[in-house]
């Protein structure tokens, strides 16, 4: 049975924004999805063998997006 | 303890781990990252992409009819099926497509309290797999707009006593400073909030593990604001999704009698030509 195991949130602050950073193994692969806490949008989501290279991916990829998006105001 | 108005419209978790199985059932998944269904769903859940498969995919309008009898058919969901709707961000889209569902008069559709979030975090049964369904030959008995609002009734409404406008975005969307959460697209060339509307955040209605608060909670958090069930409420966010979850906070948990989702929001009113706007908290 497939289920969602260490299942973890943590909060954190990125690009001057709180985030929570989720993460969670299912099967043989780690998750992770970012989201801005208000309003709660996922920002990004990534798959890894590890937590650290879900959460290193999502993070990198979140930071990306953020700063990209600050880049074009 | 005083309980939601409506309680029928809300399952737990544990309800449907316990009848994911019956007959009747079906299980639907719908997500604001279309993407997470594919990562593992409630064994035998279908997965809604909101934006192909939950709206006009030429003009901006909700599902049409014909598209709607089409994947509830292809969906294996009957007139009578008792439908449980659930998704990621504590249910945004659930409670989008829960809207639209009400309007096409489905009998019987739920919300999983929670949604995708509470069933990973207590370690619930996923699967990849895809569930093979019947088709159905659903029909829409009826179909009305009672609960949608549309800008010229806004605007006609907007300034009487007896109207709450509710702007369910953040507080930095609602007073100017942004134009659009961080990270997702800014579609509208104004920021701000259309005149009147009160900031109560859709995020206020839930708890930390993406639970409804109880009824006492919500009351105070919406009538603490003057937004009471004499009124008539509209509900608005940026492209009607948040609105659709305050919707149903307002209709079903509390049951206002008259509510009514803006899903044209501030995508709509921040782009329309000399459509008046305020700004600031």
């Amino acid at each position: 049975m497939m289920r969602a195991d260490d299942y973890r949130v943590v909060k954190q602050e990125l690009a001057g924004l709180q985030v929570n950073v989720t993460s969670y193994k299912i099967g043989d692969s780690y998750h992770c999805h970012i989201d801005n806490i208000d309003p709660g949008a996922t920002i990004a989501r990534t798959e890894g063998l590890t937590r650290e290279e879900a959460e290193l991916a999502a993070l990198a990829r979140a930071l990306e997006r953020l700063k990209a998006r600050h880049g074009n105001r | 303890m005083q309980s939601y108005s409506n309680p029928e419209v809300l399952v737990s978790t544990e309800w449907v781990d316990l009848h994911r199985s019956d007959p009747n059932v079906v299980i639907a998944e719908v997500d604001v990252d279309t993407s997470a269904y594919s990562e593992g769903h409630i064994p035998g859940a279908v997965g809604w992409n909101w934006q192909t498969q939950l709206c006009d995919v030429v003009r901006r309008d909700i599902i049409g009819q014909s598209d709607l009898e089409r994947l509830m058919s292809n969906s294996g969901i009957g007139n009578d099926t008792t439908l449980i709707l659930y998704g990621d961000n504590n249910n945004w889209f659930a409670a989008w497509a829960f809207w639209q569902l009400k309007m096409y008069s489905h009998k019987d559709v739920r919300i999983m309290n929670g949604g995708r979030k509470r069933w990973l975090a207590e370690g619930r049964e996923v699967t990849r797999e895809l569930p093979a369904r019947t088709k159905s030959g659903y029909k829409v008995l009826k179909y009305d707009q009672m609960f949608r609002a549309f800008r010229r009734q806004v605007e006609d409404e907007m300034k009487s006593p007896q109207t709450a406008l509710v702007d369910v975005r953040s507080g930095d969307e609602y007073s100017g400073t942004l134009l659009a959460p961080p990270g997702l697209p800014e579609t509208c060339q104004r920021g701000g909030h259309i005149p009147g509307a009160k900031n109560i955040p859709w995020g206020l209605a839930c708890n930390e593990d993406g639970t409804f608060k109880s009824p006492q909670e919500l009351e105070a958090i919406y009538a603490g604001k003057g937004v009471t069930s004499d009124k008539s409420v509209i509900a608005y966010c940026r492209i009607g999704e948040r609105s659709s979850h305050t919707w149903f906070v307002l209709k079903y948990l509390l049951g206002y009698p008259n509510v009514r989702n803006y899903d044209g929001s501030w995508t709509e009113w921040g782009n329309l030509v000399g459509a008046p706007v305020e700004r600031g908290a």
